[in-house]
């Protein structure tokens, strides 16, 4: 694992491909090799919309429903996003996925001294209630589902999105919220934690049982397979660790006395689209029958609903590369194409200009068109599941099921995923496989065009998304604004039982609720949980 | 014996992407390097104490959110305060090619974007950088 491999002979003939997960692909497939891998079409694939729901979750796929296309949007102040979310809408984009600053996914205000020179700068920036007042302004928040990129702070986010929501007249049971919240993931790859992993663990299990109660549209976690991957892991680990997380925040909430079938409809996933094409479809139909298999067997879910592997699958961001930036545009295109034949009900992709900065408004319209293009102009939706039966990709599903299966093995035998982050188990593994993959990548062994094959020299010149101070400034001075004018001992009073109910171990939300319509700062709330709870310290890793 | 370089990989401030400080740390370490990595959300403070304390030739910063030339400013305004001027500073993540002058002129001594080859990366420590006696 590692890399993909080719190994060639001298006549430049390809003699062995190795997939980044550790199978060889054979030049030519048949009926043979199904037979060899046990393929069963009743058991393995029965039809779409059912058991084991390998084909897709619906019937008939893209045909009854087109997938949600929500690119990850959001730089400077509420407002400035505001207009690029109205500006991706209008164009048809048909969900939003907001992006955060570093400060707000770090639970800290636009003014703390930590704060400086990342308000902004790669996601818009949010202290309190008055801010997603602006950026929500004019959508139509019961139509457009909105995707919360947030993770530590995610249960303060949720609340304010509910709250704002609600302000606008769309009620609580009419609104589509898809915070990430996923912590365990942000402890393995993208490094946007604070609290320690008991904790940041319990506060996702009270956002999955508020919404479970009160937010019955809306998704409250989605679990990120993704930065994993980003972060360097093979795609079957991606899929293993992915479902070992989602499984350790189901039993956070089947401690709490309910049943599986009472809250796992909320659970969507995030996974990555980057690498061979082949793999990453047999990934996805691998995954989602495994996922319906996991809900079944290890939890004793009864409703069909509660075994659909949901998810947004897309991004691509590692495939991406900063040498001939043009190519990324082309890479995109067959990302998505990965995305649509692995059953994908949501999209994403990264810009082609992302390997320098935030995209330009014609980056991120262009990724939008690559969807557009492939839903309603190349075919993608005429069928659904086209390469179903296909010799090749049922067996690579097959393989790839086996290796999924063994690596949750090893994080059972380890006691679960939250031993298996605590002692830096996975950090250690997906860090040398990073750096496995690189070596790769620099011997050639990987080829990537414009990098380590058909380079061109000179760094060609792409026009960049510009940071502005100004946005940081404004945002600082309503935050101000703000503190002058709320009743500043209410917002005191709330925070104090908010510290009660969270030292009491009760649900976290509706205090979070009360704190938001007061006007509380994120990093108030933060502050509240920080003492609590205490802060998160990485295991060492070499 | 010969004397090792030593290096401090260092994350500061609130971006949590780490694959390319931990890959370099692997690589400069398999170069016959003793490495040190600080783990994520360092402040200039903790960075320079770090190195002090660990005696290194030279951090290295891993910056990916954009934010390189504000974290910079602030290093090398703080290292000049300590008068430290034994330890070189290089830099490496998303840095567009128009900031790489301004760096400069600020004293990072190296500079490396993302893709930059281990090849080139270690063979610029090896030639720049002597480790302290």
């Amino acid at each position: 694992m590692g890399v993909a491999k080719y190994i060639k002979n001298e006549r430049d003939e390809v003699e062995d491909v190795i997939l980044q997960s550790g199978i060889h692909v054979k030049p030519l497939y048949t009926a043979r090799d199904l037979e060899e891998v046990g393929f069963d079409p009743e058991k393995d694939l029965a039809l779409p919309g059912m058991y084991p729901y390998t084909r897709g979750i619906h019937p008939l796929g893209y045909r009854s429903r087109q997938w949600t296309t929500r690119q990850y949007t959001g730089f400077g102040t509420p407002k400035e996003t505001n207009e690029r979310f109205k500006l991706m809408i209008s164009h048809g984009q048909t969900g939003l996925n907001v992006a955060f600053d570093l400060p707000t996914q770090m639970g800290l205000d636009s003014d703390d001294p930590l704060a400086e020179g990342e308000v902004g700068r790669v996601g818009m920036a949010v202290d309190t209630l008055r801010d997603f007042e602006i950026a929500f302004e004019g959508i139509p928040l019961d139509r457009i589902g909105v995707g919360l990129t947030i993770n530590a702070v995610a249960s303060i986010i949720l609340a304010m999105f509910q709250v704002t929501a609600e302000n606008f007249g769309y009620s609580k049971d009419r609104i589509s919220a898809t915070p990430q919240n996923d912590i365990l993931k942000e402890m393995i790859g993208r490094g946007a934690w604070i609290f320690p992993v008991k904790p940041a663990v319990r506060l996702i299990g009270d956002t999955i049982e508020y919404a479970m109660k009160e937010l019955p549209r809306s998704n409250p976690v989605s679990v990120c397979g993704y930065h994993i991957r980003e972060s360097g892991c093979s795609p079957v680990q991606e899929i293993a660790y992915a479902f070992q997380i989602a499984n350790t925040y189901i039993e956070e909430v089947l401690h709490r006395g309910y049943h599986v079938d009472d809250f796992v409809r909320g659970f969507t996933f995030n996974l990555n689209v980057f690498g061979n094409l082949w793999e990453q479809v047999a990934k996805f139909r691998a995954a989602r029958k495994l996922w319906a298999i996991n809900l079944k067997e290890r939890y004793g879910a009864k409703e069909s609903r509660s075994l659909l592997l949901r998810g947004i699958f897309g991004g691509g961001g590692y495939g991406m590369t900063k040498a001939q930036p043009e190519n990324n545009i082309i890479r995109g295109a067959y990302y998505a194409l990965a995305a649509a034949l692995g059953g994908a009900q949501t999209t994403a992709l990264c810009s082609f200009d992302e390997a320098y900065t935030i995209p330009t408004p014609r980056a991120a319209l262009l990724s939008l068109r690559t969807f557009q293009i492939l839903m309603e102009e190349i075919g993608l939706r005429d069928t659904v599941d086209p390469l179903a039966g296909s010799y090749f990709i049922e067996t690579l599903t097959k393989q790839m099921e086996e290796k999924i299966l063994e690596e949750m093995k090893r994080i059972d035998e380890m006691g679960g995923m939250i031993k298996a982050v605590e002692t830096g188990y996975v950090q250690r593994e997906v860090a040398r496989q990073a750096y496995e993959f690189e070596k790769g990548v620099q011997k050639g062994e990987l080829i990537k065009v414009g990098v380590n094959k058909y380079t061109e020299g000179e760094e060609m010149e792409v026009e960049l998304h510009e940071y502005r101070q100004e946005s940081a400034e404004e945002q600082i001075k309503r935050l101000q604004e703000v503190k002058r004018e709320r009743d500043n001992r209410k917002v005191g009073q709330l925070l104090r039982e908010l510290e009660k109910a969270a030292r009491q171990e009760k649900n976290v939300m509706p205090y979070l609720l009360e704190c938001c319509k007061a006007y509380a700062t994120v990093g108030e709330m933060t502050k509240v949980f920080k003492e609590v709870y205490g802060e998160f310290k990485e295991p060492s890793i070499f | 014996m010969e004397k090792k370089v030593r290096v401090l990989i260092a994350k500061p401030g609130l971006d949590g992407h780490d694959r390319g400080a931990k890959v370099v740390a692997q690589a400069l370490r398999d170069a016959g390097m003793e490495v040190i990595y600080t783990g994520l959300h360092q402040t200039i403070d903790q960075i320079i104490n770090t190195a002090i304390q660990e005696g290194v030739d030279v951090i290295g910063l891993s910056i990916m959110s954009g934010a390189h030339l504000p974290i910079c400013e602030k290093l090398m305004k703080k290292m000049e305060e300590k008068k430290i001027d034994d330890i070189s500073v290089i830099v490496g993540g998303v840095i567009p090619k128009r900031d790489i002058p301004i760096l400069q002129r600020m004293g990072i001594h190296g500079i490396f974007p993302g893709g930059t080859p281990f090849s080139e990366l270690i063979r610029w420590i090896q030639e720049h950088i002597k480790p302290r006696p």
